[in-house]
């Protein structure tokens, strides 16, 4: 039977407590039971602020409405509030009457405002005076609206100037009335600023039409019937048509209190999240106190939900909470501001640097101790905080040039931060492999950085984190990482570099990749790492003479497709520049109809995938279509990217989409050391996104092209460089020819465009491409027209397979496809 | 006992590729060397379930096509740290025929 597990409080910890019990199939375990104070479903309790400006309607921020809790079998008591916990008997008693019996119990009760003694804030029965509001609950912000919204209400003031304060302050303001801050502290926000920065954000909030007063405190509210004003200790009076009491939260504890559980400044909670002293009751978000902390941000109840979830269900028992480091960022009052640990430095020996700019109202502090930062503020420009906040969660050693934390001076040296990672951190997203798991294989050997990511696999697949990887391995080797000469080899097996292989190869008349192992490779040693670069070499250097060894080949080229997760293969149709008919439209709805293609896609290359297809299937299916293949497979010219252009679009000034075309047409298919991808714009509007493909041709004014190498914007992102601007689209097709034949020609293997350009330079580039300057431009463009003369469309072999067997399923006994069909 | 299979004649292998068989309901990748021996292990990547037939091969090891793990042709042991594909005896008889003893 399902046990019975009963929530009480329905807000932002306590749904998602749920959520995460469902996500761990805790639905089919658990007959949930949630008993809520508010008579709604869960909403985003962060965004009453923009509830209350009138940015967001009130419907519009509900994170669970009430078919959610239908459609997922909890049963959801909205309005009704648990008044106490038998915990041994295991019943909860609501206000309502009800009594339910549990065998888990979760407190989420959260918190409330917290009303500071003063004269006048009470009518003689003991309600809250009709004119002063809280700010927590959707029904306080309606409430306010309401009020706010009454033209006979000119002045509002706001007791409290913390970060709930403001919001309220910049919120009320909306409507047109004049607001007012008073707040206790020396300064704003002084729960996450210290008095610098608090000053600077003085003055921004000032800037916005809000009155502040630092240091003083409100000890009446006056007025007989209605609000008329304030008086503040100093006896100081300030006229106001409403109140609102933003200072301070205090967590809901009458429940726990009054059925006996422990209790100190929160109900107090171990690291699994279970209340201290009880076997099936827990608790979670800011009614809990954890190794003495309570939090009052939802980053830290996020995390507390995911434990307890686990804890709950049982899915990971070794799941742990060991508290959260805060650090925030908000947009105060529209005042960007990001705080996390020390406000200030505490000891003399920490180190504090600061940078303050009150004119802008920028500020940027930050507190260091033992080279480890402990404190962070940042107001009015948050563009350091991910770096920072990284810095602060994992305590990373900061770079010297402490001036770098606060602004950009390229990137931040990420060295700093390798010794520090954690074993567990996951240093290769694409292939999982964590600190930890490259440490291991260099102590189990992997003395190179190679060996190291041959054993591990890191930094195999989109390769964005090989530097990162580098510095492990040389990190974990501790000096001892041996040089790898095989680093400057074009492949791995054969120990030349590229210049070196080329001549060896011209020299030996060497035609075939078993020929250059023969030859070349220590003791004739095949290589099958090597393989797939060498044919791709040796198709470049010698076109038509090359002898193609079929088994040289990556699977993807021999059967001219891309190899999906099920063996199955991809199809893309070429579609030059990005253009179709009705004719191949049809055509390929016909194929697609035909041979029940799992999904078709449109591509980021702006053409037409037919993901799914058997490769057994493949020569009939390029048959049906009739159509050259788009190469969407090989380390080879990829397409062109074009935008309509000047015949359409009204601010284009060049033929982008036709010189897109014709780049395809003539330099189709050409094999590469890595994928090229071009694109064609008709104006700098680039919306072809030229800027940031291997060649990108711009039109602009005056029918002038320009063309930029190097771009990219993949697993890397680069900003193409400014090759040269021409007249013609035949310049453009001559010198990107060029450019690409040079890049053929002296690229590493599956270096693409985005590394070669700044490893040789763009000066040096425009030198051998515009000026000719080592007197090959006339042989890189006859070699680049050999290629295009030499270009069969390899979808031909649909019907002469050069090898027997060439289309035969490698899973004989799987059902093929596997992937979802759509 | 180990019934040798018959599964057709070995130029049905390119050299330096494999080929997949089904045998006795499991799945066998045969390889033909660019020396000319044959080895023949389980098709299906102990990793993902990748086709080890469409691996890249040298004389030493298979490399499967999906993530490039690469595996020993005479052992099946993995030298890229996934768990090991098993093995078959395989050769060609007189009749230029592939058989593999599963
Ligand atoms: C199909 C497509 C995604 C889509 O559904 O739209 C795609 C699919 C793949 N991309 Fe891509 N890329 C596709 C557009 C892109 C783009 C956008 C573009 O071309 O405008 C990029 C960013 C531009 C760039 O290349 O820099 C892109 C950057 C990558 C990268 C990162 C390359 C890099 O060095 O930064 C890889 C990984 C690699 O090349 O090693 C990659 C690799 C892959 C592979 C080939 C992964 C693989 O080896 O199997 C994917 C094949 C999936 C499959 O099973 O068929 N794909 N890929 C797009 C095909 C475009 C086309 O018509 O040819
Ligand atoms: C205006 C505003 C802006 C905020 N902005 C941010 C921000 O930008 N960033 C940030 O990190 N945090 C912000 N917060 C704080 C954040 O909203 C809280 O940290 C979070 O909501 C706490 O979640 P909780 O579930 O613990 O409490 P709550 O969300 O308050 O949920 C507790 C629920 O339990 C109910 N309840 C209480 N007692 C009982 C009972 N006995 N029986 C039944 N039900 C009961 C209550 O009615 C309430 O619905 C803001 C808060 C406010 C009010
Ligand atoms: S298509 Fe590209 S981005 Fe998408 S999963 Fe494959 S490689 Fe990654
Ligand atoms: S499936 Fe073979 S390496 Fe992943």
């Amino acid at each position: 039977m399902a046990r019975r597990l009963v929530v009480i409080g329905n807000g932002m910890a306590g749904a998602r407590a749920v959520e995460e019990i469902l996500a761990r199939s805790g639905g089919d375990a658990f007959d949930i039971t949630m008993f809520g104070d508010e008579p709604y479903g869960n909403y985003n309790r962060i965004m009453l602020s923009h509830v209350l400006s009138g940015e967001e309607s009130d419907a519009d921020i509900f994170l669970n409405a009430l078919p959610w809790y239908r459609e997922n079998n909890i049963t959801l008591h909205a309005g009704v509030r648990v008044e106490r916990i038998d915990k041994y008997s295991k019943h909860v008693f609501a206000a309502d009457g009800r009594v339910v019996p549990y065998d888990v119990l979760v407190i989420a009760t959260g918190s409330h405002s917290f009303l500071p003694p003063m004269d006048g804030l009470y009518t003689p029965s003991g309600s809250v005076r009709h004119g002063v509001f809280t700010f927590r609950t959707m029904d306080d912000t309606r409430k306010m609206v309401q009020f706010a919204q009454q033209e006979h209400h000119r002045r509002a003031l706001v007791i409290g100037g913390g970060l709930l304060g403001l919001e309220a302050a910049r919120g009320l303001q909306a409507y047109g009335l004049d607001v007012a801050v008073v707040h206790s502290g020396g300064h704003l926000m002084n729960a996450q600023l210290g008095p610098d920065g608090g000053a600077i954000l003085r003055r921004s909030v000032e800037a916005l039409g809000i009155e502040v007063h630092t240091g003083s405190r409100t000890t009446a509210v006056l007025g007989k019937d209605r609000i008329t004003g304030v008086r503040l200790r100093d006896d100081t009076e300030l006229g106001c048509d409403m109140v609102v009491v933003t200072a301070g939260i205090r967590p809901n504890v009458d429940v726990a209190v009054v059925s006996g559980l422990a209790v100190e400044r929160a109900i107090v909670v171990d690291d699994h999240l279970r209340v201290m002293d009880e076997e099936d009751i827990y608790a979670v978000g800011e009614c809990v106190q954890h190794r003495g902390e309570v939090y009052g941000l939802v980053a830290p109840l996020w995390e507390q939900a995911a434990v307890l979830a686990d804890q709950i269900t049982g899915v990971d028992r070794s799941s742990v909470y060991l508290g959260s480091r805060t650090a925030t960022k908000l947009k105060v009052a529209g005042v960007d501001v990001a705080s996390m640990g020390l406000p200030g430095p505490e000891l003399d020996t920490d180190e504090h640097i600061v940078f303050s700019e009150p004119s802008r109202g920028v500020f940027k502090s930050i507190v260091i101790r033992d080279n480890k930062m402990v404190g962070a503020t940042l107001l009015g420009d948050s563009r350091k905080v991910a770096y920072l906040t990284q810095a602060f969660d994992q305590g990373l050693p900061l770079p010297e040039e402490r001036l770098s934390l606060m602004f950009d001076l390229g990137s931040p040296a990420e060295e700093e931060g390798v010794a520090e990672l954690a074993d567990s951190a996951q240093v290769c997203n694409c292939n999982g492999v964590s600190k930890g798991a490259l440490v291991s294989a260099v102590q189990g050997g992997c003395r190179s950085v190679p060996a190291a990511m041959d054993a591990t696999r890191a930094g195999k697949g989109c390769g964005a984190c090989k530097l990162l990887v580098t510095q492990v391995v040389e990190w974990a080797a501790d000096g001892a990482v041996e040089d790898d000469p095989a680093a400057s080899y074009y492949v791995p097996g054969i120990p030349l570099d590229k210049p070196a292989l080329m001549s060896r190869i011209r020299e030996l008349g060497l035609r075939s990749v078993s020929q250059v192992f023969a030859a070349l490779a220590p003791d004739s040693v095949e290589d099958a790492k090597s393989k797939m670069g060498l044919a791709s070499l040796m198709k470049m250097m010698l076109a038509e003479k090359y002898i193609d060894e079929r088994d040289a080949r990556f699977i993807n080229d021999r059967v001219h497709a891309n190899i999906q997760r099920d063996g199955t293969f991809s199809v893309v149709p070429q579609m030059k520049g990005g253009v179709t008919s009705v004719q191949q439209l049809r055509r390929i709805a016909d194929v697609a109809e035909k041979h029940k293609i799992p999904m078709i896609k449109l591509t980021g290359g702006q053409r037409i995938d037919l993901l799914g297809v058997a490769k057994e299937d493949l020569p009939t299916v390029w048959a049906d279509l009739d159509m050259p293949s788009g190469y969407a497979y090989g380390k080879s010219f990829r397409t062109v990217k074009t935008c309509v252009g000047k015949d359409y679009c009204r601010f284009g000034t060049g033929d982008s989409t036709g010189l897109g075309i014709s780049l395809e047409s003539r330099f189709q298919g050409i094999e590469s050391p890595a994928k090229l991808k071009l694109a064609v714009s008709g104006c700098p509007r680039n919306c072809a996104e030229s800027l940031v493909k291997d060649v990108g041709v711009v039109a602009v004014e005056g029918g002038r092209w320009e063309i930029y190498i190097g771009g990219a914007a993949g697993a890397h992102i680069r900003k193409g460089d400014l090759l040269v601007a021409v007249d013609t689209p035949e310049e453009v097709t001559l010198l990107a020819g060029r450019f690409m034949q040079y890049y053929r020609e002296n690229a590493n293997w599956l270096e693409r465009t985005y590394a070669f350009v700044p490893r040789v330079g763009i000066e040096r580039i425009r030198s051998v491409i515009l000026d000719d300057s080592e007197g090959i431009a006339a042989r890189l463009d006859a070699a680049m027209q050999e290629s295009v003369d030499n270009y069969v469309d390899p979808w031909s072999e649909r019907d002469d397979p050069p090898t027997p067997g060439q289309f035969r399923t490698s899973l004989p006994l799987t059902v093929l496809p596997q992937v979802p069909v759509r | 006992m180990k019934i040798p299979h018959v599964v057709g004649p070995v130029d049905q292998i390119p050299f330096g590729e494999g080929r997949a068989f089904g045998i006795d309901g499991e799945q066998v990748a045969v390889f033909r060397l660019r020396d000319g021996t044959l080895r023949a292990v389980s098709a299906v990547c102990p990793h993902k379930g990748g086709p080890i037939a469409d691996g890249t091969i040298d004389q030493r090891v298979v490399m499967c096509p999906l993530h490039q793990h690469s595996f020993e042709l005479e052992t099946g042991c993995s030298t890229t740290g996934a768990k090991p594909l098993r093995t078959y005896e395989v050769f060609a008889d007189e009749g230029q025929n592939i058989v593999v003893i599963p």
